[in-house]
């Protein structure tokens, strides 16, 4: 089969880099499979729980870079309790004592340890760029192990996470020969930071291209930081406050000026209005901008800030901005490709901030749009089926309506013509959120026309098994789906067993699924770990032969090689 | 986060009790969940209007009052937090004070309305700066912390918190300041 050396198949490998082409190459042959594995520097791991350490390390012997995902996405509502799992630790040990030469570590959604951290600082000495994202577990003392001990150290990424912040000193940790940083992110950070320590850093660090601090970062010390290192590309101002002084406005104009490179721009936690306007002359260059955070900026400064931005390809922003912002958005920034737009009032009983009629404007102006989520309190089939009309080149299409079953304003009907407009249309469709009144028919659509659909969330939707039925048996490409508070049952769940192998993970939560059905699911499928989440009344669920009838509130099943887990809390059942 | 965890208990025990009925319907539950009110600010319940069950009520057995869903609308907390917070100050609702501490370079800010006594408030704050403010007493006051909470009331004076009665601190603080050492030991109760 091979009509050339390993090492030169190798090397035409080393131009795949994609995790599925990967793995498809790998599948060719056994040769192909051998040079794959050996030579594979990037691993993924979406469900942690779906392999072990021992497992990965038989397998890629030599990759650098190891991404895993923990917890279930519905965690992020908190739905899934404190203590159900995702825990890095063993993970680390057991790379740790292994010959790995790592040198990056993804994690999301996982919890981490300071324990964990000082392991990893210790162990690999390449070691170069950690990134978390929405973890939890550790705190800043875990941080200052890192910059103590990882010598070769370019990115401290932390996303959202939930760190103990023990107002250390942890910046002043990096020791002062340490000149490697390219990116650091501690905005999530809720504590004290040491501003004299963080210039002195910002100040050696000639490589540095990403900066995002926290809230606790002043706009004076924020606009020495910036006369340090005016080759930033990406800058997250932290809070923005400006308590006293114009002087500080001033300092921080000039700054700004002088960074030419800078591209990205976020923060804006506690953000002065006034002081937005110091950006203008640098938003012709940005391609990202993140206000979703500046709560206190009125809707026209916002829109005073983006007229300016021509060149914005991805946009965060709150609702505050109003439909006539975003037809200000709509006719400026012709590059956009990513729009996301947060509510301000989560009961959804106020003021209508945004509606179908900003979403159709943007649809209209933005031809390259491929990415949304938009949060919104009323929206109309008329419109959806504009939006697909306008931008049939959807990736992504998040649709969050506020108020659960909530149908077209307009004509009272269910919103399936309008989400089923938008499956038709956007044939690259793979992720979707639908909310609003919804029956079995937009599953029916869905089922039928989003054929490259990956991941699917459903929240008070659907009328009988059917609907679940149309999803599981119509989307051949489905990894991730996750349901909450809709009608389907054990039908639904047994229908196709083998479905499931095909899929990461599937999340039930407030259905119609009982204990019976889970363990019958679990009899017919001992290829698949279901786990039932059951916080308050342990007891009960076995109690009194009802148990069959009884409703499961939260089912998490997915796929697993290494059977079930070791590491579950009391509360989590798995068969 | 901790007040938040025990809010999700509280409001998740109607959520997950089990029967064997539609999600959505209950009997009489609907007025116990509005009364389940949570601790912290950003979980207030909206009253059900009659207008809402009409609206939803066509095609649909009772939908749930607007009170508090779980996880619902599918926002971080983080990001939850941070945007209730401005539309509550910017609303009028809870009384939010600015708090300063000597030596920490930023305010924070924090709705008085939250907290239903003094030990409450200090355990906050301590959260909040991390420091510790040792025991009061009547007569030596903070007793064992070079930390000591002030604040400043409604006449532009600066007095120890702790010393009026909790109600009326409420109504005439206007900002805090936690002071450091030597300043505050010659702070008396006022006038």
């Amino acid at each position: 089969m091979n009509y050339f050396p390993d090492e030169v198949i190798e090397h035409v490998f080393d131009f795949v880099t994609s995790h599925k082409d990967r793995n498809s190459i790998s599948l060719v042959c056994k040769s192909w499979f051998k040079i794959e594995r050996y030579s594979r520097q990037n691993v993924f791991i979406g469900n942690c729980y779906a392999i072990n350490p021992e497992r990965l390390l038989r397998r890629f012997p030599c990759f650098k870079s190891l991404t895993l995902k923990g917890k279930p996405h519905f965690a992020d509502f908190n739905l899934v309790p404190h203590g159900w799992g995702g825990f890095v630790q063993p993970w680390i040990e057991a790379l740790a004592r292994s010959r790995v030469g790592l040198e990056e570590l993804r994690l999301k959604r996982m919890v981490v340890t300071d324990e964990s951290l000082e392991l990893l600082s210790r162990s690999f000495v390449n070691f170069k760029s950690l990134v978390l994202v929405s973890c939890e577990g550790f705190s800043t003392d875990g941080l200052a192990s890192i910059a103590s001990n990882c010598r070769h150290l370019q990115d401290l990424d932390l996303q959202e996470n939930e760190i103990d912040d023990h107002r250390g000193q942890w910046l002043s940790c990096f020791p002062e020969t340490y000149t490697s940083l390219v990116t650091l992110n501690f905005a999530c950070l809720e504590g004290e930071t040491n501003l004299v320590a963080l210039e002195r850093l910002v100040a050696r660090s000639p490589n540095l291209r990403s900066l995002k601090l926290n809230r606790a970062v002043p706009l004076d010390a924020l606009a020495r930081l910036m006369a340090c290192a005016p080759q930033i590309v990406d800058l997250g101002v932290g809070s923005y406050e400006d308590e006293q002084d114009s002087e500080s406005c001033l300092k921080l104009q000039a700054a700004i000026r002088k960074c030419t490179s800078l591209r990205s721009l976020s923060g804006f936690l506690e953000a002065a209005p006034h002081c937005l306007s110091a950006f203008h002359p640098v938003c012709h260059n940005l391609t990202s901008l993140n206000l979703s955070y500046a709560a206190e900026i009125h809707g026209s400064h916002l829109i005073k800030l983006i007229e300016h931005c021509k060149k914005l390809q991805r946009l965060w922003i709150l609702d505050s901005i109003g439909d006539k912002g975003l037809e200000v958005v709509a006719s400026t920034c012709k590059e956009l490709q990513e729009l996301r737009v947060f509510p301000t009032d989560l009961q959804g009983g106020g003021n209508t901030a945004v509606t179908e009629d900003g979403l159709v404007a943007i649809s209209a102006g933005c031809p390259k749009l491929h990415s949304i989520l938009y949060f919104c309190q009323q929206m109309t089939n008329a419109a959806l089926i504009t939006v697909a009309k306008n931008c049939p080149n959807f990736i992504r299409f998040r649709l969050c309506i506020l108020e659960p079953h909530k149908p077209d304003h307009v004509t009272s009907q269910p919103l399936d013509e309008g989400f089923g407009a938008i499956v038709q249309a956007c044939k690259n469709l793979k992720r979707l959120s639908v909310s609003g009144l919804l029956t079995d028919q937009v599953f029916l659509y869905i089922g039928m026309y989003a054929t490259e659909l990956e991941m699917l969330s459903i929240a008070f939707a659907g009328d009988t098994d059917k609907g679940m039925l149309y999803v599981l048996n119509g989307c051949k490409k489905m990894r991730k789906l996750e349901i909450r508070d809709s009608p389907f049952g054990d039908a639904a769940l047994l229908a196709d067993v083998n479905k499931y192998e095909t899929m990461r993970s599937l999340w039930m939560s407030s259905c119609e699924v009982t204990l019976g059905g889970c363990k019958r699911l679990a009899r017919k499928a001992p290829w698949l770990n279901v786990e039932i989440i059951n916080e308050n009344d342990n007891n009960r669920m076995e109690e009194n032969g009802y148990e069959g009838r009884q409703k499961v509130d939260k089912l998490y099943l997915y796929r697993t090689v290494v059977g079930t887990r070791v590491d579950a809390p009391p509360f989590v059942w798995i068969h | 986060m901790e007040n938040v965890g025990v809010c999700d208990e509280f409001v998740n025990l109607k959520a997950t009790e089990l029967r064997l009925g539609l999600p959505g319907t209950e009997d009489g539950g609907e007025e116990e969940r509005q009364k389940v009110s949570c601790c912290k600010s950003n979980k207030r319940a909206f009253p059900e209007t009659e207008k809402d069950i009409e609206s939803t009520g066509k095609t649909k057995p009772a939908s749930p009052p607007k009170a508090q869903i779980v996880g619902w609308p599918p926002v971080r907390s983080y990001r939850k937090n941070n945007i209730q917070t401005k539309k509550n100050e910017s609303e009028g609702q809870g009384m939010y004070v600015k708090v300063s501490m000597d030596g920490a370079p930023y305010l924070r800010k924090i709705d008085l309305t939250v907290y239903k006594q003094y030990p409450e408030l200090m355990k906050s704050l301590e959260n909040m700066f991390k420091f510790s403010v040792g025991e009061y007493c009547e007569r030596e006051r903070y007793k064992g912390s070079e930390f000591v909470p002030t604040y400043e009331d409604k006449d532009g004076d600066w007095m120890l918190v702790g010393d009026v009665p909790w109600e009326m601190f409420v109504s005439s603080c206007k900002r805090l300041r936690i002071m450091k050492g030597s300043e505050a030991k010659g702070l008396g109760c006022g006038v």
